[in-house]
């Protein structure tokens, strides 16, 4: 079994904690601090953030982000060895998410080749739905890594069939119609839409978008078997004054959501 | 296989390799929507009568197919006709395609609209739509543009559109569609994205094309009025690509009709501060479709230069993409400067301002005027008006040659 089929079918204490970062914001030896600390306050996976010249599925925080990350020279390359490292460093699965043109560019074969042998264990990729990703999935799967396709709130039952029947250990609901960003208030809607996917998918899923607080995390986590939280830990490192305060303020605030979950 | 070719785009929306869908999946319900929508509609009666009454009482059409006698003298070479898109109401080919998109939202109970803008054609074709129909909209347009094209800034909000300036990254077309995808993924529920160009995810590309072939239909049937035969060339200028789409539809199984598109060199080719999508690109995936783009070795998108802000794009449409592949269709480009002394020529010899994009058509035959015979006969696309590029102009030096 795969580590991501293994951490999401038996998680180490109540639901799954996923926090994102944007690998190489503020810089990757930040990054990578980050994700240590991430381990240790409790996370299940990590998603590290692959940036993209136009990330149009992203608010501000994480357009900023990506674009602090691609002025420092962050690239396809460099995220692979941030991964090598961290693999060496710490036991949970790492997800790589990111835009399709960089690694069509890269090659998606040998991308997705070097990617397994650096240890991701899995890919989101927003730009890709189903429809354009049976080649990509084949290729993650074969590589031993797991697809993991996105379901939203307009996706008609037809669609949250085929995207669960696509994600290879489990889905990735985002809360919200929306992009990225913090703040949302997560409503009777919501409720409905999270219940609804619990009936017509199969496999556990993860709720992300707009997730900015324990509290908010907790109650998505009523019925998703887990949380996303990203641009809000952007936001937190974006406003440190320096690395170490910015490890302490993740810390504190991924403590915090992982009791409440 | 033989016989008939099928129709392009398939039924995946693919012209050849290009297009798709490269989208969230929050967008993707509102596609499949629009894609039975728009098959619904596009043979219903009621509807092509409708938009034939509002191309022609609104819109003015047809527009006429002028014969450009000082500058074909000039250039002593083939006869040079325009195809009088600049004489649209608005101003430019763009109307074409938002009365029918309109026609759409307003048949799916969409009641706010919104759109991306670069020459801010499209945002003004789009706003004047939307005053027409009493709907809600919005344009998104890049700080960069909203300065250089700002006479179309304050006609928008004149006509009651909100013009929502983008900050982002270059700050132009690209961000700006970026920034309206962003918004559609918000509020897909209530909003119909107008999207100006043959470009963005299956339909768009398909049915934008569909609203512009009256451009090429129009020119058909005149060319064998005037001139009792099929031009030798048709010229268009290539920003995403709409108004040689528009052109050149009915004239893709002439095989004898040559077809030249002409992109923007900005500062030249080699400078790498162009817009040559598919001169200097390779395929990727932007904004929904696969096609040639500009992006550097990471795969990140390069910043696109054109003096023209309409043509100031890293894209194009999937279908420019398979004709270039397939041969149909030859693509060049001329550059910012030779686009300039076009405009110029244009304007002193014929008394026509010619939009900056257009200019780049016209520019290339100025330099190619001699590979023609002088009984060929030659259709430019004058896609749209210049006076919105006064300004650029002034930056430019002297406005008198």
């Amino acid at each position: 079994m795969s580590r991501i089929a293994d951490v999401v079918m038996k998680p180490r204490a109540g639901k799954l904690l996923v926090p994102f970062f944007t690998a190489g914001f503020p810089d990757m030896r930040t990054t990578v601090a980050l994700v240590k600390a991430a381990a240790e306050a409790g996370a299940d996976m990590v998603e590290l953030g692959m940036p993209f010249s136009d990330p149009l599925a992203d608010g501000p925080e994480i357009q900023h982000s990506s674009k602090a990350a691609l002025d420092n020279g962050t690239n396809l390359r460099r995220v692979l060895k941030a991964v090598e490292q961290l693999q060496r460093e710490v036991e949970l699965p790492l997800i790589l998410m990111g835009y399709y043109n960089p690694l069509l560019t890269y090659g998606e074969t040998k991308f997705l080749k070097r990617a397994a042998s650096a240890g991701v264990d899995g890919f989101i990729i927003p730009d890709l739905p189903v429809e354009e990703a049976a080649g990509f999935k084949t290729l993650v799967e074969s590589n031993g890594m797991s697809a993991v396709f996105l379901a939203a709130p307009t996706s008609s039952p037809e669609r949250v069939r085929l995207i669960d029947k696509f994600s290879t250990d489990f889905v990735y609901a985002v809360t919200v119609t929306g992009v990225t960003g913090v703040g949302r208030t997560f409503g009777t809607d919501t409720d409905r839409y999270m219940r609804r996917l619990k009936q017509e998918l199969t496999k556990p899923f993860v709720a992300g978008f707009g997730v900015s607080s324990a509290e908010s995390a907790r109650r998505l986590a009523r019925y998703a078997d887990g949380v996303v939280i990203g641009s809000a830990l952007v936001k937190i490192i974006r406003g440190a004054a320096n690395r170490r305060s910015c490890l302490k303020q993740v810390t504190r605030f991924l403590a915090k959501v992982r009791r409440a979950l | 296989m033989g016989g008939k070719k099928r129709a392009l785009p398939d039924n995946r929306g693919r012209f050849g390799d290009y297009g798709g869908r490269y989208v969230p999946e929050t967008v993707m319900y509102a596609l499949d929507e629009l894609t039975r929508c728009y098959r619904d509609i596009k043979h219903d009666a009621t509807f092509k009568a409708e938009f034939k009454e509002l191309l022609s009482s609104y819109v003015g059409r047809p527009t006429p197919l002028y014969f450009a006698q000082r500058l074909t003298a000039h250039l002593n070479g083939p006869r040079i006709y325009f195809k009088r898109e600049d004489l649209t109401h608005t101003g430019a080919h763009k109307i074409n395609n938002t009365v029918g998109q309109i026609l759409l939202a307003r048949h799916m109970g969409k009641k706010r609209i919104i759109a991306e803008t670069g020459a801010g054609q499209h945002g003004l074709a789009t706003a004047t739509v939307c005053a027409r129909f009493g709907l809600e909209c919005v344009i998104y347009m890049g700080a960069v543009d909203i300065e250089r094209q700002a006479p179309n800034v304050d006609k928008m909000q004149l006509l009651g559109a909100r013009v929502v300036p983008v900050e982002s990254g270059s700050k132009t077309l690209k961000d700006a569609t970026s920034e309206a995808l962003r918004d559609w993924v918000t509020n897909v529920r209530s909003t119909f994205y107008i999207i100006g160009s043959v470009v963005g995810p299956h339909p768009y590309p398909m049915i934008v094309r569909d609203f512009q072939t009256v451009i090429g239909r129009e020119t058909k049937r005149q060319c064998r009025r005037i001139m009792r035969r099929l031009p030798h060339a048709v010229i268009a200028c290539i920003g995403g690509g709409s108004n040689a789409i528009g052109i050149w539809e009915p004239f893709l199984k002439e095989r004898k009709v040559k077809l030249i598109g002409v992109e923007a060199a900005g500062y030249g080719l080699s400078s790498g501060r162009h817009a040559a999508t598919l001169k200097r690109g390779r395929p990727g995936v932007l904004h929904g479709s696969y096609s040639y783009l500009i992006f550097d070795s990471d795969g990140q998108i390069v910043l696109p230069h054109s003096v023209s802000a309409g043509l100031d794009y890293p894209g194009v449409g999937p279908q420019h993409s398979h004709l270039k592949d397939s041969g149909r269709v030859v693509y060049e480009a001329v550059t910012d400067k030779e686009a300039i002394a076009a405009f110029k020529l244009t304007s002193r010899l014929e008394g026509i301002i010619p939009a900056l994009e257009s200019s780049h058509a016209i520019a290339w035959l100025v330099k190619n005027a001699g590979g023609f015979k002088k009984n060929h006969q030659v259709v430019i696309c004058l896609s749209g008006r210049g006076d919105k590029d006064m300004g650029i102009l002034a930056d430019w030096g002297r406005i008198a040659p």
